[in-house]
C-alpha cells in the first residue's frame, strides 16, 4: 500500500514540479509570469489534441510544449518587448489561455487516448517496493526529475546560468557588462512557457487520459506558490512539489481511513505554509533578499 | 533582438488619445477574424456582442449589475497600483467580506431584526476585507515579503474557509445538505432600485465610490501622496511621505472595497452564501483597473465595457451559438492591446542597427 | 475611452445592422426550447446526457422546435441572468439542469409566467415550474448486488460528490443490497466536494484502491475513476453515461440517466397545450434511468443483476425494504408500509448500519 500511495503522490506532484521548474527559471531571470495556469491549460488542450490526432504521447507532449511557448512568447513580447506591467500581462495570459483552450478543446471533449506508457525494465521494474517507484514511471516523470536536476547545475555552474541570475538580480549591471538582458529574459520566459505547457499536457497524457475544460483546476497557481515556498531554490522546489502532492493525496487517504479532519483545512495548508515560509525567508534574509532582486520589474536600458 | 524599446523624452501626447482607439480597433479586427475562423458571420457576431445589449433596458440593467462589483474592486485596486504596491488578492478579500457580512445574516436568520442589519452587514464585510488585506501589507512592511505572492496565496485560504463554512457550520439545516446557507431574510437583502429587476442599491454605491475615489485622487493631499509615492518614490521620501503607512492605507481601502463588493453580491443578486459566489471578480477587476488605466472614471467605463462582453457573450451564445469561451479570449486580447498601446505612450520602438552589440 | 469604444463599435454596426438583423429573428410557429447546463456538453457525464436528450428532441420534432443551450453556467450570480436571457430570447420551455439553479429558476419563472420551466432534482415548484429527477438509488441497488458478488476483498470504494440526500440514498442503497449477498461487506467513502474534477476523482479512486477496495462506485461525473480502475485491473461502475470506452475491462454496468423519454413527453405536452407543473420522479420502470450492459462478470452474476433489475421494475424488489437500521442501531420508521416512503428517501440524511464513517458536516 505504501508503494501505491507513493506512486499516486509522484503522479500528483509531477505536473506541479514541471510547471514550477519553468517558473523558477523565469523568475530567476527577473520576470514574474502569473500566467502559468493559462499556459498549462492550453498545453493540456494542445497536448491532448496532438496525442489524439497522432496516437503518440511524444507528439502530444511536444504540442503541449509548443503551445505553452507560444503563449509565453506573447507574454515576452509584451513584458520584455513593450515593458508592459507583468502582473497585468500575466493575468491577461491566464484568461486568454483558458478561453483559447476551451475553444480548441471543443473538437475533442469526450474523446479518449491511451495513457502514456510506463517504463518497464525486466527485472528492475519488478523489484519489490522500489521497482515501480524508481523504474516504472511514465517518461514525463523522468523528464521532470531530469529538469530539476539540471536547473541548479546550469544556474550555479554555467555562464548562461550566471548571466541569467544577473539579469534577475541586477538588470542594469548585467546590461552594463554587455549582456543582452532582453534576450536572456525572453529565453527564460520561453523556457517557463514550455515547462508549463508540458505540465499541462501531463494531465491528459498521463493523469486522466481525456481532455476536460478547466482540468488544470488551479495547479498553475499552486506552481507559483511553490516557487516562493522553495525560496527560488531548485532542491527545495522538488521537495516542495512532492510535499504539495503528498498533502493532496494523503487528504483523500485520511478520508477513506475515516479520519474526520475537515478536508478544506488540509487543502488550505500548502497556501498557509507558503505564506509562513515567505515571511520567514524575508525576515531571516532582511537586506539581502532571497527573491531575485529585480523580480517583476521591467528593464528598459536608458541610453 | 532586432527591435529595441527606447524611452521617449516626453510621453507622446498623440498616443495618449489614440492608444485606446487603436486597442479597440485591433480587438475588433481580431474578434472578426476569430468569428470568421469559427465559421460565424463576423459582423453579425460583433453586433450581438456590442450593440444588441445596449438596445434594451434589461441588458443595460444587467450590465450595471455585473459591472458593479468589478468597478468597486478595481477602484480600490487602482489606488494600490498607483502607489506602486500590488494587491492581487482582491478575490480573497471579497470572499472574506462576504463571509463576515453573511455571519450576521446567518446568526439573525428568522429573528425580527431592525433596519440596522443590512448596514451592519456591509460595514462588517468592508472591515473584514480591509483586515484581510492588511495581512499582506503588514508582511510587506514588517518583513519585506512580497505582497503580490502573499495576497495571492490568501485567496485560496479564503476559498477553503468559505467552502468549510457552507458545507459545515453554516449549512442550511432545511437545505438537504446542499452547500449553501439559508436564503437571507428580507432585512438582510439589498433593496432593489426597480422592482422586478436585479438592479440593486449597490450599483449606486459603486458609482458614489468612483466619484469619491476620483476626488480623493485628484483633489486631496492623500491622493497627491499616493501619486507621488507611486511615480517618484525618492521625491516622496524627501517630501516626508511615509511609504509604509501608505501601503497599509491603500491595502486597507482596496480590501474594504473588495469585501464590500463581496457582501453586496451575496446580499444582492445571490441572496445566500454558497461556494462560487464570485466568478473571479477579484481577478477580473485587476483587468478592469488596467483597462481603465488606474483612473477611477475610466475604470467605471472599463467595468461597464467588460460587463458588456459578458452579457454580449451570453447573447451571442444564444443567438449565434458562439462558445462562451470566446468572451474570455476577447477579454485577454483586449487587455493585451490596451497594455501594449499604452506602453507606446512612454516608449518608442526602434530598429537596432544591424544587430550591433548592446552596451 | 469607453465612449471611443462605443463610437467605433457603433460605426461598425451601422453598416451591417440592416444585413444581419434578420439572423436572430425567428418564425413564431417554432417552439423555442432553452437548456442551461452546469458543465460542458462534452463532460461525458451529467451534462452530456442532458444534451443527448436535447438532440433527441431535435431529431423527433425537427422543424417544429429550435433548441439553444448555455453551457458551463456557474451556480452563482450568473445563473439567474443566463436563465432570464433564454426566456427573453423567446424560449418558451426552459430546462435548468442542475440543482443549484433552483432559486434562480423560481425567480425568473415568476417574472415570465408564459414560459414553462423544467428544473432537475429541485423541490420548489410554481404553476410554470415542473421538477423531475431519476430514482438513481434503484440503479445503486443493482450495483451493490453486483459489487458484493464481484469484490474479492469485500471492500467497495465510493467516490462521493456532495452529501445531498440523492447521494446518501445511493450509498445506503448500494450497501443494503450488498449486505444481502455478503453481510460482512465494507464500504469506504471519499468525498471530493465537487461534481466534476477529473484529477481529484482519479486521485480518490487510487486512494480507495490503495486502501483495499477492488470495486469503485462513483457519484461524480467524469470517467477518470473508470480509467484508473481499468488501468489497475479493478472494477467500476459508470455514472450518468456509458463509459465502456474508458473502461473496457473494468466497467460492470452503470446507471445511465436517460432524460430523452421525459424531455420528448414534455415538449409534446407544450406543443399540444397539455403541459402542467408536476413533480416527476421516475426510475427503471419509466426508463428515466437505464442500466448499461452488464459486462466483465460471469453469467450467474449477469443473471442475478438482470433479475434484480426486473424485480425493481415490476416492484417486487424494494431498494429500501423495511426493516432498515441506521448507524446507531436504531430502526428507521417505516412510513411506506413495507418500505421507506418517497419523502424519507428524498430527505435521507443518515447512514445505514455497516457504514463506518459519518456524513460530512453532520
Amino acid at each position: 500500500m505504501l508503494e501505491a500511495i507513493l506512486l499516486s503522490i509522484v503522479t500528483a506532484s509531477t505536473p506541479l514540479l514541471l510547471a514550477a521548474s519553468g517558473e523558477l527559471v523565469t523568475e530567476r531571470a527577473g520576470v514574474l509570469n502569473l500566467g502559468v495556469e493559462g499556459m498549462m491549460i492550453i498545453g493540456a488542450a494542445c497536448g491532448f489534441g496532438g496525442a489524439w490526432l497522432t496516437g503518440s504521447t511524444m507528439v502530444g507532449a511536444l504540442c503541449g510544449i509548443a503551445a505553452g511557448m507560444a503563449l509565453a512568447a506573447l507574454f515576452a513580447a509584451m513584458t520584455i518587448g513593450l515593458a508592459v506591467n507583468q502582473v497585468a500581462a500575466g493575468l491577461a495570459l491566464t484568461i486568454l489561455g483558458t478561453g483559447l483552450a476551451g475553444l480548441i478543446g471543443l473538437g475533442f471533449v469526450g474523446e479518449r487516448i491511451t495513457a502514456a506508457p510506463h517504463l518497464a525494465i525486466p527485472g528492475l521494474t519488478d523489484l519489490p517496493m522500489v521497482g515501480k517507484l524508481v523504474f516504472g514511471q511514465d517518461p514525463l516523470v523522468y523528464v521532470s526529475l531530469g529538469l530539476i536536476a539540471a536547473i541548479p547545475f546550469v544556474l550555479a555552474r554555467t555562464r548562461a546560468g550566471l548571466v541569467l541570475r544577473a539579469a534577475g538580480d541586477n538588470a542594469a549591471a548585467a546590461h552594463a557588462l554587455g549582456y543582452d538582458v532582453a534576450k536572456i529574459r525572453t529565453l527564460a520566459v520561453l523556457f517557463g512557457g514550455g515547462c508549463a505547457g508540458l505540465a499541462g499536457a501531463y494531465l491528459p497524457l498521463a493523469y486522466t487520459p481525456f481532455f476536460a475544460p478547466g482540468m488544470t483546476a488551479g495547479r498553475g497557481w499552486i506552481a507559483l506558490a511553490l516557487v516562493v515556498f522553495a525560496s527560488w531554490r531548485p532542491a527545495r522546489l522538488m521537495a516542495g512539489a512532492y510535499l504539495f502532492g503528498a498533502v493532496s493525496i494523503l487528504q483523500l487517504h485520511a478520508q477513506a481511513f475515516g479520519i474526520g479532519l475537515p478536508s478544506q483545512l488540509m487543502s488550505a495548508l500548502p497556501y498557509l505554509a507558503t505564506v509562513i515560509v515567505l515571511v520567514l525567508i524575508s525576515r531571516v534574509r532582511r537586506g539581502g533578499s532571497v527573491a531575485p532582486a529585480a523580480l517583476g520589474t521591467a528593464f528598459v536600458p536608458d541610453r | 533582438m532586432p527591435f529595441r524599446l527606447e524611452r521617449r523624452a516626453e510621453p507622446a501626447t498623440a498616443m495618449v488619445a489614440l492608444s485606446p482607439l487603436i486597442a479597440v480597433a485591433l480587438t475588433i479586427v481580431t474578434m472578426a477574424a476569430l468569428f470568421a475562423a469559427l465559421g460565424k458571420d463576423p459582423l453579425a457576431a460583433l453586433q450581438v456582442y456590442f450593440i444588441v445589449p445596449l438596445t434594451d433596458t434589461y441588458s443595460l440593467q444587467e450590465i450595471a449589475v455585473k459591472a458593479s462589483p468589478l468597478v468597486m474592486i478595481a477602484v480600490g485596486l487602482s489606488l494600490c497600483y498607483r502607489a506602486n504596491v500590488w494587491n492581487i488578492g482582491a478575490e480573497g478579500q471579497l470572499l472574506i467580506g462576504a463571509m463576515a457580512g453573511s455571519w450576521l445574516a446567518v446568526a439573525t436568520h428568522g429573528t425580527n431584526t431592525g433596519p440596522w442589519l443590512l448596514p451592519a452587514m456591509l460595514l462588517l464585510g468592508a472591515a473584514a476585507g480591509a483586515l484581510y488585506a492588511l495581512i499582506p501589507a503588514l508582511c510587506k512592511i514588517r518583513f519585506g515579503a512580497s505582497e503580490i505572492l502573499i495576497s495571492l496565496m490568501l485567496v485560496y485560504v479564503a476559498e477553503f474557509a468559505l467552502d468549510y463554512l457552507v458545507r459545515g457550520p453554516w449549512r442550511d439545516p432545511a437545505g438537504f445538505n446542499f452547500p449553501t446557507t439559508a436564503e437571507f431574510d428580507a432585512a438582510a437583502t439589498m433593496p432593489l432600485l426597480i422592482a422586478g429587476s436585479r438592479l440593486h442599491a449597490g450599483v449606486i454605491l459603486g458609482v458614489l465610490l468612483v466619484i469619491g475615489a476620483a476626488v480623493l485622487l485628484g483633489r486631496t493631499l492623500k491622493g497627491f501622496e499616493i501619486r507621488v509615492v507611486g511615480a517618484a518614490p525618492r521625491a516622496a521620501q524627501f517630501a516626508g511621505f511615509d511609504a509604509d503607512r501608505l501601503t497599509l492605507t491603500t491595502f486597507a481601502i482596496s480590501g474594504a472595497l473588495a469585501g464590500l463588493a463581496g457582501i453586496i453580491e451575496v446580499a444582492g443578486p445571490i441572496g445566500h452564501l454558497q461556494p462560487g459566489i464570485s466568478p473571479g471578480y477579484g481577478f477580473t477587476a485587476i483587468i478592469v483597473a488596467f483597462l481603465g488605466r488606474l483612473d477611477p472614471l475610466a475604470i467605471l467605463a472599463a467595468g461597464l465595457f467588460l460587463a458588456l462582453t459578458f452579457i454580449g457573450g451570453e447573447q451571442a451564445q444564444i443567438a449565434l451559438k458562439i462558445p462562451q469561451d470566446m468572451a474570455k479570449v476577447i477579454q485577454g486580447v483586449l487587455l493585451f492591446y490596451v497594455l501594449a498601446c499604452d506602453s507606446l505612450i512612454l516608449y518608442r520602438v526602434r530598429r537596432t542597427a544591424a544587430h550591433r552589440k548592446a552596451a | 475611452m469607453h465612449k471611443a469604444m462605443m463610437a467605433a463599435a457603433l460605426m461598425l454596426a451601422a453598416g451591417c445592422a440592416g444585413a444581419t438583423s434578420a439572423a436572430a429573428q425567428d418564425k413564431p410557429a417554432k417552439l423555442k426550447i432553452g437548456f442551461v447546463y452546469i458543465g460542458s456538453v462534452g463532460d461525458f457525464g451529467w451534462t452530456y446526457q442532458h444534451d443527448q436528450a436535447r438532440k433527441a428532441i431535435v431529431k423527433e420534432f425537427g422543424d417544429k422546435v429550435e433548441t439553444t443551450f448555455l453551457e458551463n453556467v456557474s451556480e452563482g450570480p450568473d445563473a439567474e441572468r443566463s436563465i432570464e436571457q433564454l426566456a427573453r430570447a423567446g424560449n418558451k420551455l426552459i430546462f435548468t439542469t442542475s440543482f443549484g439553479y433552483m432559486d434562480s429558476t423560481i425567480k425568473v419563472a415568476k417574472k415570465y409566467p408564459d414560459v414553462k420551466f423544467e428544473h432537475v432534482t429541485g423541490y420548489k415548484r410554481e404553476p410554470n415550474v415542473a421538477t423531475y429527477s431519476g430514482r438513481f438509488y434503484e440503479g445503486r441497488t443493482i450495483q451493490g448486488t453486483i459489487a458484493a458478488k464481484m469484490s474479492k476483498k469485500g471492500v467497495i470504494g465510493y467516490i462521493g460528490s456532495v452529501p445531498v440526500p440523492e447521494v446518501i440514498s445511493g450509498i445506503n442503497a448500494s450497501l443494503l443490497a450488498a449486505q444481502k449477498i455478503n453481510p460482512a461487506i465494507k464500504i469506504k467513502i471519499v468525498w471530493v466536494n465537487s461534481w466534476f474534477n477529473p484529477g481529484k476523482e482519479a486521485d480518490a479512486a487510487k486512494a480507495l484502491l490503495d486502501q483495499g477496495a477492488d470495486v469503485i462506485m462513483q457519484n461524480t461525473d467524469s470517467a477518470a475513476a473508470m480509467q484508473i480502475a481499468n488501468e489497475r485491473g479493478a472494477l467500476a461502475f459508470a455514472q450518468d453515461s456509458d463509459m465502456i470506452k474508458f473502461g473496457p475491462k473494468a466497467q460492470l454496468t452503470g446507471t445511465i440517466s436517460n432524460w430523452t423519454p421525459y424531455y420528448l413527453a414534455r415538449v409534446r405536452a407544450v406543443l399540444d397545450g397539455s403541459w402542467a407543473s408536476a413533480d416527476t420522479w421516475a426510475g427503471l420502470k419509466d426508463k428515466m434511468i437505464l442500466m448499461a450492459p452488464y459486462t466483465n462478470m460471469p453469467e450467474d452474476v449477469k443473471k442475478l443483476a438482470a433479475d434484480t433489475e426486473a424485480g425493481i421494475t415490476d416492484g417486487s424488489i424494494k431498494p429500501f425494504a423495511c426493516p432498515i437500521v441506521d448507524q446507531e442501531g436504531k430502526e428507521v420508521e417505516c412510513k411506506g408500509g413495507d418500505h421507506l416512503d418517497d419523502s424519507q428517501v428524498l430527505g435521507m440524511n443518515f447512514y445505514v448500519k455497516g457504514i463506518d464513517d459519518k456524513i460530512p458536516g453532520k
